[in-house]
């Protein structure tokens, strides 16, 4: 009687009570997670067939040096490097643009950049897949057309670039606004006093931007880069959308995830697959420890 | 004198550069929205030959897609409402689930905590898309696949909702609770009764994050989800892009219709989907 009584009053002390309020986080985590990411790992160094599952070393890596993937990871490194390359500096500018006191209608500006964000990968894929089809009379065509431009194969032309153009504009358009939101939210956090010394200093704007504004946008913009970088490596979708499927001629839209989905899903390859995953799980975790150990994110207080 | 006036004609174009610049940026950003709304108001196959462009040629323009799509012929409202469904039962299971855990993340001290914050940060950091595989394997095995739970329960403690909420409550000053302890309210009576009511402000950014990442989902979904008629709108609609483009009237009035609820709730709340949106981040 008494146990029992004890045992119900468990939960309801003050020692046992942290547990419980995260007892669901880390129930999600070792069945969702953990238990996932081992799989992985064992899957990486098998060949998984229904019913029958063998042990085949580092095969699966091997098999990973082959054209398709170095394609996928090219195009994947590539498509990170062009949208931080834009994503960064275009956004700072019109963030702090933005958040001068010259600046009219500024909540209209806010709202309007920040709409596609709303917008489902889907939705806005295809819209883009239209928007650059090669025929002459879709938009970006019969814009190029006036400047006596003869009509472009956008997705999976001759060209790599124009592939890598729609990408990064599809890219640029969802996410702009976003990041615009980021560095005004930071800039908000910055006191008018320093850049009044800083006048009366004899400081002029671009002075201003260099040594006052982009040091203490630092940690936001650590921030955009670490979810660039994770973002840029993973995607998949876009490229999915833009070229309605996962084959894209030549391999133009193949990214590293893209590729796990075709082995995995497409050719029930679960073993290579998996050491896709894990390949892209090593350089996601490794690219994001160097990042926080050099803008020491996990000194104290995070 | 001079020196003012020149000074102020000098403002008035800066701040006229700034304005063209906002504006061609502004159109820039508008005209996806603005051509596929044009192209909903005309026949599919017409799209299907030319392409998204900015044709205002009235003749050929009517409302027939969308009563089309309203006529009930086509599975669009199903879709519609299971993604109803599947984002109002996710957000709130998350926001509860991850409100409960931070909680108790910034109230307690205890045993491997900053070790179990940790993991929570090495989630956001995977992308999902890496363990997609086995956790499809261990859906199936929990029964899980064609199903609403399937799609829902892997995430429902988010770990970025799990930081903002700690984030949030970190600043509660403890002695309150202790306040109420004295008055012999239990730990779970604390966190209902008096800190819940409190978190109203990150629900309501959060409830906007979660539920629109649930709205806009795609891929997982598109995995665990099967059978024709839970489908939710994102999937409905992709299975529509045929290479024929005989679906095309559906799917581009069916594409604009599903932006207009969020297009609608976001202008009545901005500053919480601001506030929500910018927690979030580059997760497509």
């Amino acid at each position: 009687m008494k146990l029992k009584r004890w045992i119900k009053s468990l939960p309801y002390s003050r020692k046992i009570a942290p547990y419980v309020f995260i007892s669901p986080f880390i129930i999600v985590f070792l069945l969702f997670f953990v238990y996932p990411v081992i799989s992985t790992v064992i899957m990486s160094f098998q060949k998984v067939v229904p019913g029958q599952t063998t042990f085949v070393g580092f095969d699966n890596f091997k098999n990973l040096l082959n054209g398709d993937f170095l394609r996928a990871v090219t195009n994947s490194v590539i498509y990170t490097v062009i949208t931080i390359a834009v994503l960064i500096p275009v956004p700072l500018i019109f963030a702090v643009l933005l958040n001068s006191k010259k600046m009219i209608a500024k909540n209209f500006f806010r709202a309007v950049f920040f709409l596609p964000a709303l917008v489902s990968i889907v939705v806005a894929g295809f819209t883009f897949r239209l928007i650059f089809g090669e025929m002459p009379t879709a938009l970006l065509n019969s814009i190029i057309s006036n400047f006596g431009i003869e009509p472009i194969k956008w997705l999976g032309g001759p060209a790599p670039w124009t592939t890598f153009f729609a990408l990064l504009m599809l890219c640029c358009w969802r996410w702009m606004g976003v990041n615009i939101m980021y560095y005004l939210s930071g800039l908000q956090g910055i006191s008018n006093e320093l850049y009044e010394s800083a006048s009366i200093d004899g400081a002029g704007p671009l002075q201003k931007l260099r040594y006052i504004t982009i040091p203490l946008l630092k940690p936001v913009t650590i921030y955009i880069l670490t979810i660039s970088i994770y973002g840029g490596m993973a995607m998949f979708l876009e490229s999915f959308m833009l070229f309605n499927g996962n084959r894209s001629p030549g391999g133009a839209g193949l990214t590293i995830v893209g590729y796990l989905y075709r082995l995995g899903w497409e050719q029930a390859n679960i073993g290579y697959g998996s050491a896709i995953g894990l390949t892209l799980l090593v350089i996601t975790l490794g690219v994001n420890a160097v990042m926080l150990k050099y803008a020491g994110l996990f000194k104290k207080g995070e | 004198m001079k020196g003012k006036s020149i000074k102020q004609s000098r403002f008035t174009v800066q701040s006229g550069m700034m304005l063209i610049l906002f504006i061609v940026m502004a159109v820039i950003t508008l005209t996806p929205f603005v051509s596929i709304f044009l192209a909903s108001l005309r026949p599919g196959k017409e799209i299907m030959r030319q392409g998204l462009g900015l044709n205002l040629d009235t003749s050929v323009m009517s409302f027939n897609n969308y009563s089309y799509l309203f006529s009930g012929e086509t599975p669009y409202f199903t879709w519609f409402k299971n993604s109803i469904i599947i984002t109002a039962v996710q957000t709130v299971l998350t926001l509860f689930v991850s409100a409960f855990v931070g909680y108790g993340f910034a109230m307690y001290d205890f045993k491997f905590k900053n070790l179990l914050f940790m993991c929570v940060l090495i989630i956001m950091m995977v992308p999902m898309e890496i363990i997609m595989l086995p956790l499809f394997q261990l859906i199936i095995k929990l029964g899980l696949i064609d199903s609403i739970w399937g799609v829902i329960l892997p995430f429902v403690a988010g770990p970025l909702p799990i930081f903002f909420f700690r984030q949030y409550l970190s600043g509660i000053p403890k002695d309150f609770l202790d306040a109420a302890r004295v008055d012999g309210c239990s730990e779970y009576g604390i966190f209902a009764r008096i800190v819940l009511p409190l978190m109203k402000p990150a629900f309501a950014a959060m409830g906007i994050f979660v539920g629109m990442n649930s709205w806009n989902s795609f891929l997982w979904p598109m995995i665990v989800l099967n059978s024709k008629e839970k489908l939710t709108l994102p999937i409905g609609l992709n299975a529509l892009i045929t290479p024929y483009g005989n679906n095309y009237d559906v799917l581009i009035a069916g594409a604009v219709f599903s932006v207009v609820p969020i297009v609608i709730l976001f202008i009545l709340f901005q500053k919480y989907f601001i506030a929500g949106m910018t927690a979030g981040g580059v997760k497509g």
